[in-house]
């Protein structure tokens, strides 16, 4: 019925403002001021121990001329990419199971299941995966145990496994596998049921409704699982350090570098500009690349 | 899609999610000091150890302090946003609460670098816990903010007016109506924020200075070897405080559900 | 029930933005009736009543209560209470807890206001229940502690939107009766909104009908029923036939309507209401004041031929579709059945029995 939003208090819009005011300054000072700083101190000079307050594009230049940069900010874009790809497909069938799969008085208890490892320790998580994939490591070790690695085995040698793309991939994959299966799960909910059903009345197979109805409507959660995934993942700092061994470092390792031991933060911040650019652009691309398959698509 | 053969690749999921978790009281409580297979025996040296180790006991009261601020923190302001955004329209709600959302999307490394930015080259202030307290906030309010969002999403307007109609102000409502009925999404959303600092690494090791937290001395320690085992019984420990929080948050987030008579859709998010 | 006004709008608009919500409403309600707001969703009857209450502020005008404007009068100072659509049982309380609410603030002792809150229950047939908790209920329970919570503070008017459009129908029809009942028993002015014009009929002492925040009539049920204003309040409430006419008017106040398969006819100055813009003249009748003629039957006033078109059988009713010679749509006509009068058929001829005291003419 008409009118149920407006209220008895007077001036509804003020008694929000002066309700999201706390919140809102909180995220204004804490979190918006420090970002502009940062694309502030991109544009300053590093002097020897202060930072010089003089309008310069020596940081930017100096970052997209350097070799280093752009096989980093590659490497960091492949490896969020190959997360995203796994971490999604992945994901799906295990959203797909939770929605349609259980009854609804287990879906609660399925999903807090999924959602503790995702809450906890993100550190102790990827560090067991050094320990697991290590050189005296837990997949190693065991397989010594048993014979297949050794001097009669069918192995030689305990196996390579840190220190690789791969192995930074799969402990990102695990790290953030919660993240991707819970906006797909929330899309698939909102599915009316009755439209499945309709489907296979006109005569469409299971097979045929997934893919023509199921699929489509669940879209808007796989283009949300996607950039979860792929936004933080191409900043992560721990899995590099910990699982490349400081070999194969990403972005977020260079811009630590840069604002803790060599302390160039304008250098820093430029370099951080610079890849949240990139992932914006990027992100804006498959934003706009997917409504376009969408409209198409219909 | 077969349901059947979904649930075998469900199950089979759910084990790759935890597998790598169960290995921490497997080698937490065995008896060597490399971290390999065969298992050597049972010991709780390590707990042992843990628990005379300084630095620790300073970093857990570090990281304690911090976590009980923060995630206080973060709850009010969440409660100011939660109730401001599902129950008031106003012009640039989109935009603000976009802002204030913004950390669930971004990497962590940016709040660190750039609050490490503002606090030493903008304010010129030292880092202490106090700024790493200050940048938990931000990191948890967003997930504070979903959570409470449930809660307040699913209270009856009417609710409120039927209060006011019997005679009550709109303070007393709030107090007698709109709190009770919100305080199990309150409690869940406190203990999530305590969960979320209590494991915060980068903003930690970006803002704390030399002071130790849980998760900064972990990663200090975890170059040496010999620390390892040590590493693997406070990271048991540090697991199951997590769960245990995350069991109660979700046992008090069910209630709320309960009490508000909503149907359970289940989820944090 | 007297004549004087328990509750008076004066003019009463209300915008949201650029939406004109009421639209100028002034219209008296007595003390102690019964009164429906009555209309289609959107047609502003719940802005109305929480106008009343003091949920929405109006933009212009004054609402009076027992004489009293309620300009800049907050809802927990108003000498109202509400049942709401959705009950708006506190789902943390008891079901004692709910009806005792709103004597927070009352003086009285605690020994008091438990028996106040227990008669109350027992007025709604709920004795007995006050230490269930409250969302264990049914919804017919419901809507019994939200009259108790209501009625315990002894309102001037009891504010009731839309209370049983939640529950089935059965429990419908008999908290229809018991609602009455209980308006009668306490003698407190009730305000009714439904979107139900059964529910309006059989509750209301006088029903006020709107369409897009206007009163289209304010009248007791039968005038409504019998001499809607308009031809759209005709449409709304119950089914109206209409037969396109042609008007001559004179002498005097005398009108003379030809009507398409009925004939000429002359049509009483109250019998006149007005019509759309646009459309033509035509003369409705309820398919009640239609009769079937069996064979050997002979009409009481006047009788016009027909043929069958569609037959519906409700068990004790049976509605028969007839085209009237000469016309293009069939009426509706709704003949009780009777035991060993056979249901007529499709295409059978037939005449139909009509009386023009009985019709409305729009023009």
């Amino acid at each position: 019925m008409a009118g149920k939003g407006e209220s008895w208090l007077r001036s509804e819009s003020a008694q929000g403002y002066a309700l999201i005011s706390p919140p809102f300054l909180y995220a204004v000072l804490l979190l918006a001021a420090p970002l502009v700083t940062i694309l502030a101190y991109s544009f300053f000079q590093d002097g020897y121990l202060t930072v010089v307050h003089e309008f310069t594009l020596q940081n930017y230049i100096a970052t997209w001329t350097d070799p280093i940069f752009r096989v980093i900010l590659v490497r960091s874009l492949f490896v969020a990419g190959l997360v995203t790809l796994i971490t999604v497909a992945l994901a799906f069938p295990i959203a797909y199971y939770l929605s349609f799969g259980l009854a609804p008085n287990q879906k609660a208890r399925w999903i807090f299941l999924i959602t503790i490892p995702f809450w906890t320790s993100y550190l102790i998580r990827v560090f067991l995966w050094k320990v697991i994939l290590g050189y005296n490591g837990v997949i190693n070790s065991a397989l010594e145990s048993i014979g297949i690695i050794g001097p009669n085995g069918l192995i030689a040698d305990p196996l390579q496994m840190l220190n690789s793309v791969g192995a930074i991939a799969l402990t990102l994959a695990h790290a953030y596998a919660p993240f991707a299966i819970l906006p797909i799960f929330v899309s698939l909910e909102k599915i009316d049921r009755s439209l499945l059903e309709a489907g296979q009345d006109l005569g469409e197979s299971r097979w045929r409704t997934f893919l023509r109805v199921t699929l489509p409507l669940a879209m808007p959660g796989v283009v949300a699982a996607t950039l979860i995934v792929f936004i933080p993942t191409v900043g992560d700092y721990v899995t590099p350090e910990l699982i490349g061994g400081g070999k194969m470092p990403m972005v977020a390792n260079l811009i630590q570098a840069q604002m803790l031991p060599l302390d160039n933060r304008p250098m820093g911040s430029a370099i951080a500009v610079s890849s949240l650019l990139v992932v914006a652009a990027l992100s804006l691309v498959f934003l706009w690349l997917n409504r376009r398959f969408l409209k198409v698509g219909k | 899609m077969k349901i059947p053969s979904l649930k075998i690749y469900a199950i089979a999921y759910l084990i790759f999610l935890y597998a790598p978790i169960f290995l921490l009281p497997l080698f937490a409580f065995n008896d060597g000091t490399i971290i390999a297979f065969p298992l050597k025996g049972f010991t709780t040296d390590w707990f042992a150890k843990m628990a005379e180790n300084d630095t620790l006991r300073h970093a857990l009261s570090n990281s304690l302090i911090i976590a009980l601020t923060s995630s206080a923190g973060a709850t009010i302001l969440a409660i100011f946003a939660a109730r401001a955004s599902t129950r008031y329209r106003f012009k640039g709600k989109g935009g603000i609460m976009g802002l204030i959302l913004l950390p669930m999307v971004l990497p962590d490394i940016l709040m660190g670098m750039s609050l490490l930015l503002v606090m030493l080259e903008v304010l010129k202030v030292n880092l202490s816990i106090a700024t790493v307290i200050l940048g938990h906030v931000i990191i948890s309010l967003p997930y504070a903010i979903a959570v409470l969002q449930t809660a307040f999403a699913t209270l009856d307007q009417s609710l409120e007016e039927a209060a006011v109609d019997l005679g009550e102000t709109r303070m007393s409502t709030f107090r007698l109506i709109v709190l009770p009925l919100v305080m199990p999404g309150i409690i869940s959303a406190f203990l999530i924020s305590f969960t979320i600092s209590l494991d915060e690494f980068i903003v930690a090791f970006f803002l704390a200075g030399n002071q130790p937290t849980l998760p900064t001395y972990i990663f200090s320690q975890l170059r040496f070897p010999s620390a390892i085992p040590v590493i693997m019984a406070l990271g048991t420990c540090l697991v199951a405080a997590s769960i245990l929080l995350l069991s109660v948050a979700e046992f008090f987030r069910r209630r709320g559900v309960k009490r508000t008579g909503a149907k359970d859709t289940g989820g944090f998010l | 029930m007297t004549d004087k006004p328990m509750i008076a709008f004066q003019d009463v608009h209300k915008y949201y933005g650029d939406y004109h919500a009421l639209r100028g409403i002034t219209a008296e309600i007595r003390a102690g009736e019964f009164f429906s707001l009555l209309g289609p969703s959107g047609c502003g009857k719940t802005t109305l009543l929480r106008t009343i209450a003091g949920f929405e502020e109006i933009s212009s005008g004054a609402v009076l209560i027992d004489g009293k404007t309620m300009v800049g009068v907050p809802p927990n100072k108003r000498p109202t209470n509400m049942v709401f659509q959705s009950y708006a049982i506190f789902p943390h309380l008891s079901v004692a807890e709910n009806v005792g609410f709103g004597l927070r603030r009352d003086p009285r002792s605690k020994s008091e206001k438990a028996k106040l809150v227990e008669e109350s229950l027992e007025m709604v047939g709920l004795s007995g229940y006050g230490a269930r908790a409250a969302h264990a209920l049914s919804g017919g329970q419901r809507q019994r502690v939200a009259l108790a919570r209501a009625l315990i503070l002894k309102p001037k008017v009891l504010l009731l939107d839309e209370p049983l459009s939640a529950l089935d129908r059965k429990i419908r029809e008999q908290m229809q009766v018991e609602l009455i009942k209980l308006q009668r028993e306490v003698g407190i002015t009730f305000v009714l909104v439904t979107h139900d014009q059964e529910e309006a009929l059989v509750m209301s002492d006088r029903i006020a009908v709107m369409f897009e925040g206007e009163i289209a009539q304010l009248a007791d049920p039968e005038v409504l029923y019998g001499r809607p204003n308009s031809r759209r309040v005709a449409d709304f409430i119950g089914v109206m036939n209409f037969l396109p006419a042609s008007v001559t008017d004179g002498p005097g106040d005398a009108v003379t309507a030809e009507v398409a398969g009925l004939g000429r006819l002359e049509v009483a100055p109250g019998q006149i209401s007005s019509a759309p813009a646009g459309d033509g003249a035509a003369v409705g009748f309820r398919p009640e004041t239609l009769t079937l003629l069996y064979e050997g039957q002979q009409a009481s006033d006047r009788e016009a031929p027909g043929t069958i078109d569609e037959v519906v059988y409700y068990g004790d009713m049976t509605y028969y579709d007839v085209r009237l010679d000469g016309t293009e749509k069939p009426v509706r006509i709704s003949m009780r059945n009777v035991f060993g009068r056979p249901v007529l058929e499709v295409g059978t001829r037939t005449r139909v029995a009509w009386s023009p005291g009985a019709l409305v003419l729009f023009r």
